[in-house]
């Protein structure tokens, strides 16, 4: 895996960007260093609006700037945008069709904060908003390139956010595009969906199991809702043995839920494993010890594809951590909040 | 300051003729419909009068326009909505917004759009009509209606977002809310008065109606807000107690102009121009006739009523 490391992607591309936009405005719940937002309320003051911490009032005011043309960027915490503010997203910002940007940070278990921070089953509750679009980033040149699809958008858009130490894993020449899988590989053995964190958690494996003699059809997914992309159709119907989707979410209401549902909906007749966070809670840990507590890493993506294959793969921990080419998450990140 | 000049006694006779309206409308209504939310009209009635017909500045209308047949939730498949604003003009940056926030008080905002010569009177006909704007509980597309509201507490933050972005473009209309006092036991109206007060939105001016009922009773036996005066002060307001049913009050308090957000607790009685309704206190929520007989005295008592 060729990867290098984005030390806060969002904190000079946003304000860069927003240079030439004065609809865009920002709105803040006194998380503005910890959501990489500081650089543009230093360069334009008159455009960044501190709320408090009042996420109620903060969603029901940002519908009131989107009805008189301006688009308000909400940066903070995922938990703080769908949980404790949900009726006034509902009613302020989702009913009327805004074109409010939901800027949520610390997707799932991304967060050594536990229950109280880790957003693991906001795609689930937001998936049935109505008229809501949701955008989950997968790596540095999406959390940059995110901003033009989500500025695309008339209504109001969520967004699972990275911060911090972000890997660059695809090239800045290719941006993500609405609706559309990135095909990583392709084969017709099994079928492998990832993302967010987990697709880097994938690509760790993938390499290995192709030298196995595995075809592997990955693709990386970065929009949730609308989750109509023929290409991912294409990919269900060609699998062999079936599908496997890992996911830094509740195995509800997420990536795997949107799967099972496409597959129906195709009556596409085969096994489906969902990895992620099997309904429950997580709690204070790093990423790396949660996601192998939860089974969401490389080794449990292997166990999972021999469950589908029948196959005895004899890969190892080992084999698979030097594979790791970056270690990516320093002790100084799980300290931040 | 407080502009005398304009509080002439046609004016305010103007004011007591639309309030008499809206309340007989109202009682009409409930008497035909056996149910309505009657004692918002008592306890309201020369609030909205004031507003529609002196205090908001409002781009005229040519005539009454007629309610629109449902037209679809917002959505990507339905760029054509638009909202009840249309019945409070074209915007302008001049002009002013009004936010209802106790959506309930639907029936109400009717009435005063008809007595103000804003909705045609048939429009009512369509209450609560499947397939009509016309809703009992007034949804953005309903005439008066500019956001969606009704989940109480979200208006006076959304006021918030329109007066803030007003400013940003320049705007010299005021935003207006109107509330209902059951609002204040909702957190999010406190977050929302500590907010305006910090960004400086004195555009906004906000009229309570303080009824001091909510579904189940009294307030002060539910969960008492007072002393509401004192606490909105404490939050940076500029706040002025009258009654309710005092027009030369509310247009005088209406007209001031503050240097902070400006909010007028206005104090009222939900039987208010309806006597016999006075019988149901404390339980005014929602008022259905329980027998021919209640229903006659009320038909009795709309014959009697005249200006």
């Amino acid at each position: 895996m060729k990867a290098n490391i984005v030390i806060k992607p969002h904190l000079e591309n946003f304000a860069t960007w927003a240079t030439d936009k004065p609809e865009v405005l920002v709105l803040s719940a006194d998380l503005t260093n910890s959501c990489e937002v500081n650089l543009f309320r230093d360069k334009f003051p008159e455009r960044f609006f501190s709320v408090g911490m009042a996420e109620q009032n903060m969603l029901s005011f940002a519908s009131g700037l989107a009805r008189e043309g301006f688009e308000p960027w909400l940066h903070t915490f995922s938990v703080f945008l769908y949980r404790r503010p949900l009726d006034q997203l509902q009613l302020s910002v989702a009913y009327p069709n805004l074109p409010v940007r939901l800027i949520g940070f610390l997707p799932g278990v991304t967060t050594p904060g536990g229950v109280s921070h880790q957003a693991i089953d906001d795609l689930n509750v937001l998936r049935g908003v109505p008229n809501m679009t949701i955008l989950e980033m997968g790596d540095a040149t999406e959390v940059e390139s995110m901003l033009d699809v989500a500025h695309a958008i008339k209504g109001p858009v969520y967004i699972r956010m990275l911060r911090g130490e972000v890997l660059r894993i695809f090239p800045q020449s290719e941006p993500m595009i609405f609706n559309h899988a990135r095909v990583l590989s392709q084969g017709t053995d099994v079928t492998i969906l990832t993302s967010g964190i987990a697709t880097e958690e994938a690509l760790r494996v993938i390499p290995i199991l192709q030298r196995k003699g595995l075809k592997v059809n990955h693709l990386h997914i970065s929009t949730i809702k609308p989750f109509t992309d023929p290409q991912v159709v294409d990919a269900l119907h060609s699998s062999k043995h079936g599908v496997i989707t890992l996911e830094n979410h509740s195995v509800i209401g997420g990536l795997g839920t949107c799967v099972a549902e496409l597959m129906s909906e195709y009556g596409i007749g085969k096994r489906l494993l969902k990895l992620g966070l099997q309904d429950v809670y997580s709690h204070g840990a790093s990423q790396k010890y949660l996601l192998r507590e939860h089974e969401m890493d490389a080794i449990a993506l292997v166990a999972a594809v021999e469950r589908l294959t029948g196959m005895k793969l004899n890969i190892s921990n080992d084999e698979i951590q030097a594979n790791r080419e970056i270690q990516i998450h320093s002790s100084a990140k799980s300290e931040a909040l | 300051m407080i502009n005398k000049s304009l509080d002439s006694n046609q004016e305010i006779k103007l004011v007591e003729k639309i309030a008499f309206g809206i309340r007989r409308r109202v009682l009409s209504h409930t008497i035909n419909k056996n149910g309505g939310y009657l004692s918002q009209a008592c306890s309201s009635a020369e609030i909205f009068a004031s507003l529609y017909s002196s205090l908001l500045h409002l781009a005229p209308l040519d005539q009454p326009l007629p309610s629109r047949d449902f037209i679809g939730v917002p959505g990507p498949k339905n760029p054509e909505y638009i909202t009840g604003a249309e019945f409070h003009g074209i915007k302008g940056s001049k002009f002013d917004r009004l936010v209802v926030s106790p959506a309930h008080y639907a029936l109400v905002v009717y009435a005063a759009l008809i007595e103000v010569k804003r909705l045609t009177e048939e429009s009512l006909e369509n209450f609560n009509r499947d397939g009509s704007t016309i809703e009992m509980i007034g949804g953005e597309h309903s005439p008066g209606f500019e956001t969606t509201t009704g989940s109480l507490g979200q208006a006076l933050s959304q006021a918030g977002g329109i007066a803030l972005a007003r400013r940003l473009k320049g705007d010299t209309g005021l935003t207006w809310v109107f509330m209902s006092d059951g609002e204040f036991q909702e957190g999010q109206t406190w977050e929302a008065l500590s907010n305006i007060s910090f960004h400086n939105l004195n555009s906004i001016k906000v009229i309570v109606d303080v009824n001091g009922g909510q579904v189940d009773g009294l307030m002060k036996d539910i969960m008492s807000i007072e002393p509401l005066s004192d606490r909105v002060k404490a939050f940076g307001w500029e706040v002025d107690v009258i009654n309710g049913h005092d027009i030369v009050k509310l247009l005088g308090i209406g007209r001031k102009r503050t240097n902070k957000p400006h909010m007028v607790l206005a104090y009222t009685n939900s039987s208010q121009g309806i006597g016999v309704l006075a019988n149901r206190h404390p339980l005014y929520h929602y008022i259905r006739f329980t027998n021919e007989e209640e229903r006659k005295v009320y038909q009795e008592f709309l014959e009697t009523m005249k200006l």
